[in-house]
């Protein structure tokens, strides 16, 4: 059992932190007008949604939101010990041309952005992608860095950051969790 | 929670969790066949072997459609022209094609229980592509997915099969699979086609069409094998049609939504009409493209499966 070391977002920050963002996205796209969104599964998901619909309020329109699922493109998929389960990815649009504001909870190795970019372009061309993250943590083991970041957090690699999202978890918030104690 | 064995030799003794994962798995990768890319990379760097002992044309076109979809390299292998032609066993030739470092087999072959064999002599993944009159697994777990995409469920529907029950490994995979997972299935055929005591797998047993139409939701209609049975089986193709044929009339006379499945090849006109077969009630071109995604889910969780 991990244990709590600190809170760092409580539920009024989670509210102040996707606005900024969804702000932040408007700013440097002037407007809403080619952006499409792209959550990844589970938890980018619902930053996505949250982003979007904060994006929809501040402008009167109505965003296409997909998810992608990036577990085939994952790097580890043949050594991994659990059998991860595949959920799906929807993307129910064109999204050549489009500004693509892709968004996870947490940025970490980005790895699973390596594999999200991968799968994307095998989607269409589109005319750029943004990453949007909730938390950047750092720990990078790849040239990737987040064009919009909710809150960095120096971490050690053997802590463990965890998102709640009301949707799933009843609350939210982004708790920072101690190592695991050995057994 | 992954899949619970290590190959797919047939739907018998089948987990019901594990067709379940396997159906779950096909929806993701059918979602890859709608794509402008239609390939991903979740199998780079693993070898496939098909080896086909018995012809076949779409079995074989799906399963190596499927590897390369999930980025697998794939080797082609069939009897004829082979090794096997110059007398060598089923265990030597798959053991020299294994010591080449491949990773999964995928085989048909004329005798019943090869693949099982097959599995007990070499390391690799083996996947029963067809074997004998016994078991197809493959294409009983696509015809589910069908019928799920389809109804919505598989739980509670009626199924009937229709044709040569006693020499078809797909009613066998359907009968296992359909009734694990809680459906209701019947066959219907003369009684030359239905085997003996098939009523203790759990299937009512029904010889006349029009009894069994108003009954079901889906039917499973299955080729003849008009070259091998007429005049054996039945007197005459015509006859066959007369009495079993799946038509236009059969189907408003039974006053129900019947979704209309076959495996292929399909015989026009005799198992079954150019019309139904053509219907909006018929999901045969649907089967043929799940195939592809069901035989993802197959590979890609047997390969990821540690």
């Amino acid at each position: 059992m991990r244990k709590l070391k600190a809170s760092l977002i409580d539920e009024q920050a989670m509210e102040r932190t996707i606005a900024r963002l969804a702000h932040e996205i408007l700013e440097r796209n002037k407007g809403a007008g080619n952006i499409v969104i792209v959550g990844i599964r589970t938890r980018g998901e619902f930053v996505a949604r949250r982003i979007a619909s904060k994006i929809e309020e501040v402008e009167g329109v109505t965003l296409k939101i997909g998810t992608l699922d990036i577990t085939l493109y994952r790097d580890d998929l043949l050594g991994k010990l659990e059998q991860p389960e595949l959920k799906g990815t929807e993307i129910l649009f064109d999204i050549n041309g489009k500004d693509v504001i892709l968004i996870d909870d947490v940025l970490y190795t980005g790895r699973t952005i390596r594999a999200a970019l991968d799968e994307l372009i095998d989607l269409g061309r589109p005319r750029s992608i943004q990453l949007a993250v909730l938390i950047d943590r750092g720990h990078r083991q790849l040239p990737i860095r987040a064009d919009y970041v909710g809150k960095n957090v120096p971490t050690s690699s053997a802590e463990s950051i965890r998102v709640h999202v009301r949707e799933v978890d009843g609350e939210d918030a982004v708790l920072l969790m101690h190592p695991e104690l050995p057994e | 929670m992954p899949l619970s064995t290590r190959h797919l030799l047939g739907l018998d003794g089948m987990k019901r969790e594990d067709i379940q994962l396997i159906l779950d798995t096909a929806v993701s990768f059918r979602e890859v066949l709608d794509r402008p890319i239609k390939k991903v990379p979740p199998l780079q760097g693993k070898t496939i072997a098909n080896m086909f002992f018995e012809n076949s044309t779409r079995t074989r076109l799906s399963f190596e459609l499927a590897e390369r979809r999930l980025s697998a390299d794939v080797l082609g292998f069939s009897a004829t022209g082979s090794s096997v032609s110059k007398g060598e066993t089923l265990k030597d030739t798959a053991r020299n094609i294994e010591a080449m470092k491949i990773d999964m087999v995928v085989m048909r072959h004329s005798a019943a229980g090869a693949p099982h064999y097959l599995a007990k002599v070499i390391e690799s993944n083996v996947i029963n592509a067809g074997d004998g009159g016994h078991e197809h697994p493959t294409q009983a777990l696509l015809d589910m997915y069908t019928i799920r995409e389809k109804l919505g469920r598989l739980e509670g529907l009626h199924v009937c099969i229709i044709g040569d029950i006693s020499h078809s490994r797909v009613a066998r995979s359907n009968i296992y699979g359909l009734k694990t997972m809680g459906a209701r299935v019947s066959v219907c055929g003369p009684a030359t086609m239905i085997p003996r005591e098939i009523e203790n797998l759990g299937v009512e047993v029904y010889h006349h069409i029009d009894d069994v139409l108003p009954r079901i939701d889906v039917l499973n209609v299955l080729r003849i094998q008009l070259e091998r049975d007429a005049g054996r089986l039945f007197p005459s193709i015509r006859e066959y049609h007369n009495f079993y044929g799946v038509t236009r009339q059969r189907l408003d006379k039974a006053g129900r939504e019947i979704t209309i499945m076959h495996p292929g090849p399909i015989n026009r006109d005799v198992e079954i009409s150019a019309d139904v077969a053509d219907s909006e009630n018929s999901v045969i071109l649907q089967q043929v493209l799940n195939g592809v995604a069901i035989r993802m889910a197959v590979l890609y969780l047997l390969a990821t499966k540690n």
